[in-house]
């Protein structure tokens, strides 16, 4: 019973840092539609460049996710760009080569980021990592606290944004029905393309999360396909909140067939659960669409 | 018999008289084991155009089902020592019920969520494998080649030539396919699926049909691969490189006609098989990689296509 409690609470740390990771993914899949398979490489490639100032210039994880964010931000823009440019303003066929698209930039960072930093696990330092609190029995480490914390916040700002500022709600308007924007006199494209940014631009944070909950290494996002995948999906494409909800889900289905079965079926359970909503409810638990 | 299907069956008999030829000829291993990789990509690759290139559904599962038939084939050899084609026989058995699973997927997933669903299907299978002790669970499984039979004095020669057969009923297939009604109807429900339902297209039992086709022959190309490396483990039998090598090929080709995806594996393979001689292997997934992106977006109908619009622009110059 101890041992299960522990999986719930442990459970809904890691959810809400997959909720962080997956927001991006909420934004540029969920409502805007672009078949993102390279999401997750995106987010390893961010964390590599956290590691690289961590470990070259011994910046915090945190703030060094916050350095690279208006990086990712122009590469988000000019990702979208590039799309936009050669699948959805042809139209045609967009579909099987929009997605072989994002599948070869996946993996095309994939290896470079094998020849420059090499297969093996990196980590990054501070003075957050490897402590733990301990609460009764229980043991929590304090890295997942501090991306529990980081997460919420950035599930909240993001929400925030959507729904309160100007650009923020362009954005789901576009989601909504880009011809009516169209008709408004805006322009969709641009609208899309600065969500496309702010999509990226995310994952900066979100980078330091995954590299300081545990170590990383080139192949990462390919486990991390099914995980963001799962829980957008699962949350119903584009809602902030089903977004955290359905990662948290996902966080303690996982602990507690960690804590059952084994690390060796781990792999296996968001890509699971992601085929069953796939297969039982389509729209996610949270849909916008009927 | 049309004309075009007797060239082609000529061709085709040339070409397996020429690999026997050649198995008979050259002493040298090394060709063997390089041309055996690449004939195994042509096989995957066409096998893959026929749901992926006639049907519009983009399949990142191609290594769930190489894996399949790769496991198949090293449980049949370990419990009973079967013999190579029942392997091959048995894990397209398999490939097609597999495929059938996958037909069924596709009853309420279009489009990106098929894609995906395709790769959480390969990790899934992957996993269990993992799990599997009798087959070596995660740390792999040794294998003891058999010594070659007559007229083969090798069993890699063999092998070779097996896939050299399977390369040449997959091409039948795929050209079958494309000549009839089925190729037709797949082409139909890829341009508007409601549409071709409409009118009267069979859209589910086709696309069923051309997952089990597709699921079939990519495990028959999987199952000799435990015998060629004499080993297996699940990291590497179900490797996401196999799905997205494939895809390369198939849409580097052009999806269009079955020549495509021949050509595409045939280039890329060739590529690979030097660059990783050369080079590195991870340069020649690099060089992949940047292919596929390069061919999507400035010549998205492949090769096939490319050719085709230099033989009509020829033709528009001369009027």
């Amino acid at each position: 019973m101890d041992l299960l409690l522990d999986a719930v609470v442990i459970g809904v740390l890691l959810g809400c840092f997959y909720a962080a990771v997956s927001l991006g993914l909420s934004v540029s899949f969920g409502l805007l539609d672009v078949p993102h398979v390279a999401h997750p490489a995106f987010l390893v490639m961010a964390s590599y460049a956290v590691y690289f100032l961590n470990d070259r210039f011994g910046i915090d994880p945190l703030l060094a996710g916050l350095l690279i964010t208006p990086l990712l931000f122009l590469f988000g823009l000019v990702a979208y760009r590039l799309y936009y440019e050669t699948f959805e303003k042809r139209g045609s066929d967009a579909g099987v080569r929009g997605i072989a698209f994002f599948f070869g930039i996946a993996f095309i960072i994939e290896v470079l980021l094998i020849l420059q930093f090499g297969v093996d696990q990196r980590s990054v330092t501070a003075s957050y990592i490897g402590k733990a609190w301990r609460i009764g029995d229980m043991r929590i480490p304090f890295r997942l606290v501090v991306a529990f914390a980081v997460a919420a916040l950035l599930t909240i700002l993001l929400t925030l944004y959507l729904s309160r500022t100007f650009m923020g709600r362009a954005i789901r308007a576009v989601a909504q029905d880009q011809e009516a924007l169209r008709l408004m006199g805006a322009n969709p494209i641009r609208i899309k393309q600065w969500a496309f940014g702010i999509a990226t631009a995310v994952l900066g944070v979100a980078g330091a999360l995954l590299i300081i909950v545990a170590p990383v290494e080139p192949t990462l996002d390919r486990t991390y396909i099914g995980r963001t995948f799962c829980v957008v999906v699962m949350a119903g494409l584009g809602s902030m909140t089903g977004t955290l909800i359905a990662a948290i889900i996902l966080g303690v289905a996982e602990t507690i067939v960690l804590t059952l079965f084994g690390a060796s079926w781990a792999p296996a359970i968001s890509f699971a659960m992601l085929l069953g909503v796939l297969a039982v409810r389509p729209q996610g638990l949270f849909g916008r669409r009927s | 018999m049309t004309r075009n299907s007797i060239s082609f069956w000529i061709g085709a008999t040339l070409f397996l008289v020429a690999v026997l030829l050649m198995t008979q000829v050259i002493g040298n291993q090394y060709p063997f084991f390089a041309g055996y990789v690449i004939l195994q990509f042509v096989v995957l690759a066409v096998a893959w155009s026929i749901l992926g290139g006639y049907a519009g559904y983009v399949n990142f599962g191609t290594s769930a089902f190489f894996g399949i038939g790769v496991y198949t084939a090293v449980f049949l050899f370990k419990a009973f020592s079967a013999p190579l084609a029942v392997q091959i026989a048995a894990a397209a058995a398999v490939g097609a019920f597999l495929g059938f699973a996958l037909g069924l997927l596709t009853l309420r997933m279009q489009g990106i969520f098929f894609s995906i669903a395709t790769i959480a299907l390969t990790i899934i299978i992957e996993t269990s494998v993992t799990n599997w002790r009798y087959v070596g669970g995660a740390a792999g499984i040794q294998l003891q080649r058999p010594p070659g039979t007559w007229p083969f004095d090798n069993y890699v020669q063999m092998l070779f030539f097996v896939q050299a057969l399977l390369v040449v009923l997959a091409i039948a297939i795929a050209r079958f396919i494309q000549a009839s009604w089925i190729g037709r109807g797949l082409q139909a429900l890829k341009d508007d699926e409601l549409a071709a339902e409409c009118t009267g297209v069979p859209t589910l039992r086709l696309k069923v049909l051309a997952c089990v086709i597709s699921g079939a022959l990519m495990c028959a190309a999987g199952a000799p691969a435990a015998m060629y490396l004499q080993y297996a483990d699940p990291s590497s039998a179900f490797n996401l490189n196999y799905s997205v090598s494939v895809l390369a090929m198939s849409l580097i080709g052009g999806t269009a006609h079955w020549a495509g995806p021949v050509v595409g594996a045939i280039l890329l393979g060739t590529t690979q098989q030097l660059l990783t001689v050369t080079i590195s292997s991870e340069v020649n997934v690099l060089v992949l990689g940047v292919m596929l992106v390069l061919f999507v977006v400035v010549a998205p109908e492949g090769i096939i296509g490319l050719i085709r619009r230099a033989g009509n622009n020829r033709r528009g110059g001369k009027t």
